[in-house]
């Protein structure tokens, strides 16, 4: 890789590889688990075996004589000393009900996992070895798992404070949905799980925290996707100022959401540490992690839809009920709200829509934001029900959705439920896809293949998402405890190499890559130049963290602007040196220069030497090279596309082979395609996931059935094939690069898509609805039962199209 | 009770006393502080912590340190000693064979031991060969991308 001279090619659009991966290809990245400090003590927490259960009394007497060990804690050790659990997303309008969640359970223990006690010990061992020598007496209770029947007259109550386990009931409401109702044509309905899912980051969850009681200083390492926020919740929970609490985020191996919310384990360990005054270290097993780190999704949906018979969408009625587990975590209750309901009528002119949500608590573990978080269970409702329509008015589902498609806008739509779109082309990102598959002779291919026996299934599916969260303002009003702005600073050093800070957090998407392609792009410098330093917040300026696709939305945006700065300091230093009306300073290709005169110049790297050496600076103008910008957003931003699945369904096992799936995103122009590509392959692997393999299971009692990698099916290479990955550019008006998010797109679409292509390859079987996930056993039972109303034509083709 | 064992890791040779129920990987990461071989679950399903144990790439979390007594093992530590990528590395980088970097070391050894087996292998004996491997970031299409790479690059 060149060193200092910038590429001829641009270098913003530019798939080059990534900064960040020697280190991970040679074992030499540190990821908390990896770090070891003098005197490091080892915590091991003793977990609820009970889903529901009163704790009678804990006895760590053997635990405390075992070898090795240094103390053992219980919730009542914590009395005084931590604080509970906050939620921080706390949701207008809903009647929130936010139950205390105390970092270890004091009187009942209200999920399998939830935390009890902590044994300390010289080796991980140890402290493993001693943890099971704690006695608890429990009194079992009974638990309820299901969130739809856990809201019923006599299921069991989880919390005093919140009756018949009602978190909270947020509505959303636009246009007249009564109205659209009742001049309906069509009215299609449907009853859609979205089963809960385990994130599964292949990094458990784990923390190392460090206190020294002379300076009253604490520093944690975490597996965190937001080392600011979590400083910021540590020091409500443990008390300890936030000017004495370093938190870094070392390498960290994938979140998906799971690495947003502060979790029992980390207040734990610190709380430990504090006690010890020695370094604690707690890494999470992978079952203890599938049992207390978050889940995902939990929906129960009823919707229906008002239609015309010509396939005119009038208005969408919705209920859902949505787990929270036993406790609302840091940020679940806006998840199926803000996120979800707002997103409700996606790329479709569609004039009316309502929805009712029910936040409920249940004796599992809690819930929260996985990669999609909210949208993907508004995209799959909607794109569900749109099928839904497509067979009831016998029109080919693409056409309906090109009926009602939203026509293409570039700088703002206003949308039903109070959102303003930024910018859109979707029926240029649908013709692309339906192109590309050469839909009209899938269509034909599939008429072949089931006469001669062969079922063939094509699944389409739209989404526009809401991400770039967001304006700090909207989150204030929203309930979300905290800002939506992201900061960054680039800092020239004399020799013309630069470091840039972020306060966001990146985990495996690639900035330390791409935010040095911005900063090259801007100033013409090597993108090897310039070093993107993040996740320690005694290092890094303020950031609300990387989730919901917000990081080149929001922290690139901050960057952008700095590097801006940096340009116009540089040209003023430009003018000042060269003898030249600043009016008359042009930059291209890494030179600032005298219009008329591309030889009178200076190049950046001069510019950092002269504004470092400080030796004839202008009036006025302070030395260095260096820019900070605090950026908050003026709207979220709206990336958008259109999927396709193809599949083929065994009638003699239920298997299903996806055969091909073909991926149109728009996030806008891209900083460095490959990684946008890798982005797409990874989220939409995840949501087809959902589709066919995953899903956490709950026994009454509380149990959890899928607590290891053998029972919880993730995606395995061998079961999938290449995701075909094209993209449209239409670039977000606001945005000062015109980019949008990629990084939960492909989960967003997906997971619909598989499960539209699947249903599409049983019409002939009458088959209307399965439970996901699609497992062969659920498809072949489907075939044979049938839900057909008027009897199954097994041969004749969809009309239309 | 203690075990002796010794153990050459990385052509060095390291003679220990261990736990019997030590794990390999364990021994790799606590005992020498070898970090890069890493654990991603409790049941031998993700491969996170593959390595070579006398040339045989192997889940470090089902094998007994004391069973990979008198043995030769290589962890990723091993492969690129004086900073320079060997051709699965390069190939890996080259195609973004890898988002948050976790399971790659594991990856790596498990492409080292089907480009052993078959030096040219088609996308489908790649990803049958992977599928003891789990990624959660990728997809795995860019690491089937990046083992055709490696073989066309003539890795072993």
């Amino acid at each position: 890789m060149a060193t200092t001279v910038a590429a001829p090619a641009r270098v913003f659009g530019s798939g080059i590889k990534r900064r960040e991966d020697p280190r991970l290809l040679t074992g030499t990245a540190r990821y908390t688990a990896d770090i070891t400090l003098p005197g490091q003590l080892y915590a091991a927490i003793l977990r609820s075996p009970h889903g529901h259960a009163r704790i009678r009394t804990i006895d760590t007497a053997a635990a405390k004589a075992a070898p090795g060990v240094i103390a053992a804690f219980t919730g009542a050790d914590t009395e005084g000393v931590l604080q509970t659990i906050p939620c921080a997303w706390l949701v207008p309008n809903s009647d929130l009900k936010t139950a205390p969640y105390p970092p270890l359970a004091k009187s009942v223990v209200r999920y399998v996992g939830d935390a009890v006690a902590v044994v300390v010990a010289e080796s991980a061992q140890q402290a493993a070895d001693a943890v099971d020598l704690i006695e608890v007496d429990y009194d079992p209770m009974p638990a309820t798992v299901d969130p739809e029947q856990a809201v019923k007259a006599g299921a069991p109550q989880l919390h005093d404070e919140a009756p018949n386990n009602i978190a909270f009931h947020w509505t959303v409401a636009g246009g007249d949905v009564d109205a659209a109702f009742k001049k309906a044509d069509v009215i299609v309905r449907d009853r859609i799980v979205q089963q809960r899912l385990i994130p599964t980051a292949m990094e458990t969850r784990g923390a190392l925290a460090q206190y020294v009681p002379a300076t009253g200083e604490l520093t944690l390492w975490n597996t965190t996707q937001n080392p600011h926020i979590v400083r910021f919740i540590m020091s409500l929970v443990c008390g300890i100022p936030e000017d004495r609490l370093r938190v870094i985020a070392p390498e960290v191996g994938g979140g998906f959401g799971s690495k947003i919310p502060q979790i029992q384990g980390d207040f734990i360990t610190v709380f430990c540490s504090m006690k010890l005054g020695r370094p604690v270290k707690w890494i999470e097993s992978r079952s203890e992690n599938y049992q207390s780190t978050t889940h995902g999704r939990d929906h129960v949906q009823d919707v229906e839809m008002a239609a015309t018979k010509d396939g005119k969408i009038l208005g969408l009625r919705c209920t859902v009920w949505a787990g929270m587990g036993a406790y609302l975590s840091t940020a679940a209750p806006g998840i199926p709200t803000i996120l979800h309901g707002l997103m409700l009528s996606g790329p479709y002119q569609i004039g009316a829509v309502k929805e009712d949500v029910y936040g409920v608590y249940t004796n599992t573990t809690p819930v929260e934001a996985y990669r999609g978080a909210g949208r993907p269970e508004a995209t799959f409702m909607l794109e569900r029900v749109i099928d839904r329509l497509a067979d009831e008015i016998k029109i080919d589902p693409a056409e309906v959705r090109k009926r009602n498609l939203i026509p293409p806008f570039d700088n703002g739509h206003d949308v039903v439920t109070g959102l303003k779109y930024d910018s859109g082309n979707y029926i240029g990102a649908f013709d692309k896809a339906l192109k590309h598959v050469d839909y009209a002779g899938l269509r034909k291919e599939q008429a072949e293949a089931r006469k001669k026996g062969r079922y063939l299934g094509i699944g389409v599916s739209m989404y526009v998402e809401i991400c770039g969260l967001g304006p700090s303002q909207v989150a204030g009003a929203v309930g979300f405890q905290g800002g939506l702005w992201e900061s960054a600073i680039v800092r020239f050093h004399p020799s013309g190499k630069a470091h840039v800070f972020i306060g966001s957090s990146p985990h495996g998407q690639g900035e330390e890559t791409t935010f040095a392609q911005i900063v090259a792009d801007e100033l013409g410098v090597a993108v090897s130049d310039v070093r993107v330093i993040h996740g320690d917040t005694e290092t890094t300026p303020m950031g609300w963290g990387t989730y919901g696709s917000r990081t080149t939305a929001v922290s690139g945006a901050a960057l952008a602007v700095a590097t801006r700065k940096i340009k116009e300091k540089a040209k003023l230093l430009t003018s000042h040196l060269l003898e030249a009306a600043v009016e008359d300073i042009d930059y291209a290709n890494g030179k600032f220069f005298v219009r008329g005169f591309p030889d009178r110049h200076k190049t950046i790297q001069d510019i950092a030497l002269m504004a470092n050496v400080a030796w004839n600076m202008p009036q006025g103008m302070e030395p260095g090279l260096e820019a900070t910008t605090f950026y908050d957003p003026p709207n979220f931003v709206y990336p958008f596309g259109a999927h396709v699945a193809v599949v083929e369904v065994d009638p003699e096992t239920g298997h299903i082979e996806l055969k091909r799936y073909v991926a149109v995103d728009d996030c806008g122009p891209q900083i460095n395609p490959m990684i946008v590509e890798g982005q797409v392959h990874g989220g939409v692997v995840q949501g087809i996931g959902q589709a066919l393999w995953e899903q956490a299971v709950y026994a009454d009692n509380g149990q959890l059935l899928t607590g290891s990698l053998a029972d919880y099916a993730i995606p395995r290479a061998d079961v999938l094939p290449d995701i075909e990955v094209l993209s449209t550019v239409t670039p977000s008006p606001h945005h000062p690069l015109g980019v949008k998010g990629i990084g939960e797109a492909g989960t967003i679409a997906s997971t619909c898509t598989v499960y539209n292509a699947v249903i599409d390859a049983l019409e002939p079987f009458g088959v209307e609805s399965i439970q996901m996930p699609l497992t062969p056993e659920r498809v072949f039972g489907a075939m044979k039962r049938g839900t057909t109303k008027s009897g199954a034509d097994l041969s004749g083709p969809r009309k239309g199209a | 009770m203690q075990l002796s064992v010794s153990i050459t890791v990385n052509g060095r040779r390291y003679d220990r006393e261990v736990e019997p129920r030590l794990l390999l990987v364990h021994f790799l990461r606590d005992t020498l502080a070898l970090t890069g071989t890493k654990i991603g679950c409790d049941t031998s399903q993700c491969g996170a912590c593959t390595v070579l144990l006398d040339g045989v790439a192997v889940k470090s979390c089902t094998c007994l340190t004391a069973q990979a007594d008198g043995s030769a093992v290589t962890t990723i530590e091993g492969l690129a000693p004086d900073g320079q990528l060997n051709p699965i590395q390069e190939a890996f980088w080259a195609k973004h064979g890898l988002q948050c970097g976790f399971c790659t070391p594991g990856m790596i050894f498990a492409t080292h031991a089907l480009l052993e087996a078959n030096s040219n292998p088609s996308p489908e004996e790649i990803r049958h060969a992977l599928e003891g491997n789990m990624c959660r970031c990728t997809g795995y299409q860019n690491i089937v991308r990046s083992v055709q790479a490696a073989a066309a690059a003539g890795a072993r």
